[in-house]
């Protein structure tokens, strides 16, 4: 695609945040020196345990929960998929059922095609439909529900909470796949599961986090060690678990004026788009959302080709549209809403978004969407 | 009532077909749209909803019924 003719603003945090520094300093402190399988009778291996120990007791207090509840998985894809599937095993005498949102992330989706589920409809901004929730949680042979915390495609925080009294209620176990909210955005309590991923909050990729609370059943669903421990099989990679677990600390510490800046980015985002680009629809709820993400969508424009006219102008964004997806289908999430699924753009800011690029991303775009729009004779 | 053969069409081209079309149409008058693209089932009505016209519901697989109203 040759050079960008503007200076690079990556603009794709939902899809992967760029490396903390916090993470960068640690990952490389932690590959000298947690290297080793940390279950020898070494010196080496002693390093590699403390590592591990120390990471996980990070983990649990940021996540303000017991030590020996933390599980650590090689992706948040995996951790998520763990807690459905280790979830409806240890409930399998109480049913074979998965209820869950029509705009769940597709890791909880493919791991709900295994099984029976039932699926909860959303509104037009993109939030759970909670009567429909209540009444699908109570349904007879229901073993476990799944909630994303907030959409990874519009930004639409869901009612965790109140999901959450619902599953209390017919006594089901709440997994909440948080991936999109750590580190950026609180998780009211009532949940027995909760993952997460080290990539989308500035950790390295290939690290994800599942918590299963004291009480709840969980079996693995994969063939386990000899330790019976939940956590991915096989060897975990030791420095980017430690660097995850830094670099959480470190976004936690700092969450809330991140938040501020960048919600107001976005909101400058959501205003001026809808000014300057005829035939958009900004979706997803303009004020109980992530402080990070916005999505619109653009009547009679390609997605690919905005995609593409935007990388050449410098900017990293992603899209729910059909021509953008390897199945050619459009995104599940927009289909949900019902709101148009082509000329779809994601833009999700990160601590290393400025002010400046969001302008230059504002004074470019009416111009390629006009362009795009014209080829089209429209 | 007009039908527009937009099959085998990829996203947007069904929508603009649509777009085109309905600017030659009197108010009232209905244009089919026989589009095969997994995104026209979500992206014509959704179009309706942004420009102002009436989505009448899909008579049968990859058919979508539109009246013009505005």
């Amino acid at each position: 695609m040759g050079v960008p003719a503007g200076a690079a603003a990556y603009m794709d945090a939902a899809t992967a945040v760029p490396l903390h520094p916090v993470a960068a300093e640690a990952l490389v402190a932690a590959l000298a020196d947690g290297w080793a399988d940390p279950s020898r009778l070494y010196a080496a291996s002693r390093r590699a345990q403390q590592l591990s120990e120390a990471a996980r007791a990070a983990f649990a207090e940021a996540l303000a929960v017991r030590v020996d509840e933390v599980s650590l998985w090689s992706s948040g894809t995996q951790a998520a998929q763990a807690a459905v599937l280790g979830g409806l095993a240890g409930r399998r005498r109480r049913g074979d059922t998965l209820v869950h949102s029509a705009i769940e992330h597709s890791a909880v989706l493919h791991a709900a095609a295994k099984g029976q589920a039932v699926e909860v409809g959303v509104d037009r901004l993109g939030r759970l439909d909670l009567a429909a929730w209540d009444a699908a949680v109570h349904r007879d042979g229901v073993a476990l529900a799944s909630l994303i915390s907030a959409s990874h495609e519009v930004g639409t925080v869901q009612p965790v909470a109140a999901a959450a009294d619902y599953c209390a209620e017919a006594g089901v176990p709440l997994h909440v796949d948080a991936a999109q909210s750590i580190g950026r955005h609180p998780v009211p309590p009532g949940w027995s599961m909760l993952s997460a991923s080290a990539h989308k909050w500035g950790g390295p990729p290939g690290v994800g986090v599942l918590v299963v609370r004291k009480g709840v059943r969980w079996i693995s669903p994969y063939p386990q060690d000899d330790l019976y421990r939940p956590g991915a099989t096989g060897a975990l990679d030791l420095p980017a678990v430690v660097a995850a677990a830094a670099s959480l600390r470190a976004v936690l510490a700092e969450a809330q004026a991140e938040a501020v800046r960048l919600s107001a980015l976005v909101d400058r985002i959501r205003e001026r788009v809808a000014a300057t680009v005829p035939d958009v629809e900004v979706v997803g709820d303009p004020a109980d959302r992530l402080p990070h993400l916005v999505t619109f969508s653009c009547l009679y424009v390609d997605g690919e080709a905005l995609l593409h006219a935007l990388d050449r102008e410098g900017f990293a964004v992603s899209s729910g549209s059909s021509c953008t997806a390897s199945t050619l289908r459009p995104s599940h999430v927009l289909e949900a809403m019902g709101v148009l699924s082509h000329g779809n753009v994601r833009v999700s800011l990160h601590r290393g978004t400025t002010s400046d690029e969001v302008d230059r991303f504002l004074s470019v775009l009416p111009g390629i969407i006009e362009g795009i729009r014209k080829e089209a004779g429209m | 009532m007009i039908t527009l053969d937009c099959r085998g069409q990829m996203c947007p081209l069904p929508v603009i077909a649509l777009a085109k079309q309905i600017r030659h149409v009197g108010i009232g008058e209905k244009i089919r749209v026989l589009a095969d693209d997994p995104a026209a089932a979500n992206d014509i009505p959704a179009w309706c909803r942004m420009k102002e016209q009436e989505y009448l519901g899909s008579p049968e697989k990859h058919a979508f019924d539109v009246r013009k109203i505005s």
